[in-house]
């Protein structure tokens, strides 16, 4: 029965161009193998290059000679480019970005390590902890974004969360309380956006930029005022412990990196997860994305479009906030002015990045997080790459994938558009 | 309505069939009157509360999400869910609930497929499907042929007899003759928002087309007998097609001379827009020539035709013709702001720019508050005055005015008119598009009819309108009379 429907199908079809997005990728793809293989291989000195499983320079290590890897992976990255240039396999195109991405990245790191080391699990654990608050912000823009409003003010819900943690959370002395707290301060922010954006139709983009600077200086005066004369008492919130999962948690490598660590890891994970499956296969999944697609079509048979962008903007602000809470209950231990410095817009580039999807914005920010620790981790060993050059990458990155360079990016077609029945 | 019949709704566009199914199915809310559903009357404010009620809608613009498979569409809505407060989507279901609907009433569709990737005609059984699923009893199709091929047409036509036989009702809007006669049970006509009649599908065409076109008394125009000179628009073989590359001026031959008007009449949707944009340039030439004055237009863009001494008033004021938050003086000049005196490219010269403003204004007898209202903010005769001042204050060549008194109370028209006649009697060429007829036989010199893209026949405005009315049906079958050209 099926097939009727795909023969009438391909007399419609519109013979496809040679230079299709993929095509373009395999190109840029290439080129940057070339790079990595010749200029990466080129400077890279012709010794080991370790990466360890355990902290220090002794010990079990991955060994490879430094010019031999920069070389090999660049030639990986091109062989992935070239697979994708001749259009062979349509079906293994993410696959293949991924491998190139990878593999440019080892080429890099090849050049870098060689003679010396570098600890994997300290890594690893680093990258996730610093994609942490941006797998939780972005998780947040799936939500409204999905439903079709655009949230550009994550960034507060950050400031609000990461400030409801430290005040509520030292005043209550619970760590547990904090977090709350600071969920319902991503909340506040929701709030604003939802009505403001549904009931009064002002600029999504300008409302989010304006929320943002609401947050700053709402927190700011706050904390200048508050905090900073009475640390003690409002500035001090416990720390999030560390849960050990028995068992799980002595894998070499993976164990130390997933299984123990703080719960609001496991959070976001879990998220991740639900989130996903939640959109794909459930009820509430395909009216937020019909919501987010086409409003009318979603009104003709008698969706509540308002309602359903409400609830799906107001869940958004829970878990940004929740993300803010990372700031002030796991990294530093108290509330400071602005500190979540763009964090919140890192977030909003993975969520494009990761093509709106749970998943691809999961490893989007846990790119971004890897680039940040890169970038630590390269000063350290006093690479001569300026540290600047990686934290610019999530930017640089967000602007390929929205030039359309890895994959069709297509925000949801609704999205940041009003609602005006009749 | 009855169980198992097909109504169908005949009327022009503009008429008012939308609207009222619209209110039908929640859509717009009734500002009086009631509906009856089984005898009894309902409310129905939202489209939950017309599905409840049993009515389902195939809209006009379809309302599916293009990037979900049909089957996602299908349920949307209607979910059928397991896991309680979980929701989970019962998939298999879903697909088993489209293959039987589309078997059982010969709509075949993949279910798995994606909706952006398929044609039209499709995409409409996925519609139909939708409806179906909802346990309808009364199905409503909003120009449900608009969009499709003669042959998906016909296809729709067999199921919407399947339907029919299954003891569903269908209202089926159209104002298309020869489909209401292949299947009404019934019909009514619909004119500016009234009934004006019912009719049995054994009603002759004709009689069917003056119900639709109207009979009432046409406005009088007065106006001095034309005198034309030498052609100023030849068109020669023009083909253009519409946005879905479907043909929509099939081979138009047309000339329009200097101080005459020549009136397009046609039911709308029959290739009068596309004609009109291609020769303004805003709409691609497949074949054929234009030429103004002598010198070729086609391929020139909109503000070149402009340039070269065309007026033109676009059917749809509110999209092409004002820019709404723009003031009445900004808007009188949307056409020469980059031209002495109101600017030169770099600057504008607001105080010039009032001041002819307030001239236009008085002139052209626009009711507004000041120049520096809003134009969206006029009324809608005040607004196409403003177009129509903007229009005739450059010297011109040619002027075309498409539907020029659409949504313009009865003191404009009349006003509208006049200037149309005056700017004819200066020796302009004036090509004037409507879908009222009495408007075309009003202000016409000689009358074109348009039907299915092609001009059939090019008549004198003297006759008969019922014959007229024929003619947009497409009837030439009367004889070589009206076929032939009638020249000065």
């Amino acid at each position: 029965m099926s097939t009727v429907t795909v023969e009438d199908l391909a007399g419609v079809t519109v013979p496809r161009r040679f230079w299709t997005r993929e095509r373009k990728t395999g190109a840029v793809f290439v080129a940057l193998g070339v790079l990595a293989a010749g200029l990466f291989g080129a400077l890279a000195p012709a010794e080991t290059a370790r990466f360890t499983l355990s902290e220090d320079a002794s010990g079990a290590a991955l060994k490879i000679n430094g010019q031999f890897g920069a070389i090999l992976f660049g030639i990986v990255t091109i062989g992935a480019g070239a697979t994708l240039l001749a259009g062979v396999a349509r079906r293994w195109t993410s696959t293949l970005l991924g491998l190139g991405i990878l593999a440019f990245v080892l080429s890099f790191l090849c050049w870098q390590v060689a003679g010396k080391f570098m600890p994997l699990v300290d890594t690893a654990k680093g990258s996730l902890e610093l994609a942490l608050p941006l797998i939780l912000g972005a998780l947040a823009g799936v939500l409204c974004e999905r439903s079709g409003v655009v949230n550009v003010a994550i960034e507060g819900q950050f400031l609000m969360g990461a400030f409801g943690a430290a005040l509520v959370g030292t005043m209550a002395a619970s760590v547990w309380i904090g977090l709350l707290s600071a969920a319902v301060g991503g909340l506040v922010i929701a709030v604003l956006l939802a009505v403001l954006a549904m009931r009064y139709l002002v600029d999504q983009v300008v409302l989010g930029i304006v929320l943002n600077l609401l947050a700053l200086g709402l927190t700011g005066f706050l904390y200048e005022r508050l905090m900073q004369p009475h640390a003690d008492v409002y500035n001090q919130p416990p720390r999030m412990p560390t849960w050990r999962i028995p068992g799980l948690a002595d894998i070499p490598v993976v164990g130390p990196v997933l299984f123990n660590t703080n719960p609001l890891v496991y959070l976001a994970l879990i998220l991740v997860a639900v989130i996903s499956v939640g959109l794909a296969r459930t009820r509430w999944g395909l009216r937020t994305r019909a919501v987010g697609e086409h409003p009318a079509a979603a009104d003709t048979v008698g969706i509540r479009v308002k309602g359903t962008r409400y609830r799906n903007v107001l869940l958004g602000g829970l878990i940004a906030g929740a993300g803010g809470a990372f700031f002030t209950l796991v990294s530093t231990g108290s509330f400071n002015k602005n500190m979540t410095s763009g964090a919140g817009f890192i977030a909003l580039a993975a969520l494009i990045f990761g093509r709106w999807t749970p998943v691809g914005a999961f490893f989007a920010a846990l790119f971004f997080g890897f680039a940040n620790k890169l970038a630590t981790y390269l000063s350290a060993i006093g690479s001569p790459v300026p540290s600047q050059f990686l934290n610019m990458l999530p930017y640089l990155a967000t602007l390929i994938a929205v030039a359309g360079l890895v994959g069709r990016v297509r925000a949801p077609a609704a999205d940041g558009k009003p609602f005006i029945k009749g | 309505m009855e169980p198992g019949e097909i109504h169908a709704l005949l009327g022009e566009n503009g008429a008012g069939k939308s609207t009222l199914m619209n209110v039908l199915y929640g859509l717009l809310q009734p500002d009086e009157g009631e509906i009856l559903v089984d005898g009894a009357p309902v409310q129905i404010h939202t489209s939950r509360d017309a599905i409840a009620a049993g009515i389902g809608m195939v809209h006009q613009h379809f309302m599916l999400v293009p990037v979900f498979t049909v089957a996602e569409n299908v349920i949307l809505g209607a979910e059928k869910v397991r896991g309680g407060l979980l929701g989970w989507l019962d998939r298999g279901r879903a697909r088993r609930e489209v293959l039987d609907v589309s078997t059982r009433y010969g709509l075949r569709v993949d279910p798995d497929a994606i909706v952006e990737d398929l044609p039209v005609g499709i995409q409409q059984r996925v519609e139909i499907i939708k409806a179906l699923t909802r346990d309808v009893d009364l199905l409503i199709l909003d120009e449900p042929t608009a969009v499709l091929t003669p042959q998906e047409t016909d296809e729709l036509l067999a199921v919407m007899r399947t339907l029919k036989a299954d003891g569903k009702s269908i209202v089926f809007i159209t104002h298309k003759l020869r489909e209401v006669k292949a299947i009404a049970d019934r019909i009514t006509v619909i004119r500016r928002g009234r009934t004006v009649g019912t009719a049995s599908p054994d009603a002759s065409e004709d009689e069917l087309a003056a119900l639709m076109v109207g009979r009432q008394v046409s406005l009088v125009v007065e106006k001095p007998p034309a005198a034309p000179r030498g052609p100023i628009l030849e068109i020669g073989g023009l083909v253009v097609n519409d946005e879905r590359g479907h043909r929509a001026v099939d081979g138009v031959d047309l000339t329009v001379r200097a101080g005459e008007v020549l009136g397009i009449a046609g039911v709308q949707g029959n290739g009068q827009t596309e004609l009109v944009e291609a020769i303004m340039g805003l709409r691609p030439v497949v074949a054929g020539s234009i030429t103004l004055d002598g010198a070729p237009m086609v391929g020139r863009s909109p503000k070149d035709v402009l340039r070269a001494g065309v007026g033109y008033v676009p059917e749809d004021r509110s999209v092409d013709g004002l820019v709404k938050e723009f003031s009445v003086a900004e808007n009188l000049v949307l056409d020469l702001y980059d031209q002495a005196p109101f600017g030169n490219g770099l600057v504008l010269r607001p105080e010039k720019i009032a001041a002819s403003a307030k001239e236009r204004i008085a002139q052209f007898d626009v009711r507004t508050s000041s120049h520096e209202s809003p134009v969206g903010t006029l009324s809608g005769g005040n607004q196409q005055k403003v177009i129509v001042a903007r229009e005739l204050s450059r010297p011109l060549k040619l002027f075309i005015a498409s539907q020029p008194t659409r949504g313009v109370d009865v003191g404009s028209i009349e006003f509208i008119h006049k200037q149309i006649i005056h700017e004819r009697d200066i020796g302009t060429a004036v090509l004037v598009v409507s879908s009222e007829l009495d408007e075309v036989i009003g202000l016409a010199d000689r009358i074109a009819v348009m039907y299915r893209g092609r001009v059939i026949a090019i008549v004198s405005p003297d006759t008969p309108r019922e014959e007229i009315g024929l003619l947009m049906a497409g009837i030439t079958g009367e004889g070589p009379a009206s076929d032939e050209e009638v020249e000065a």
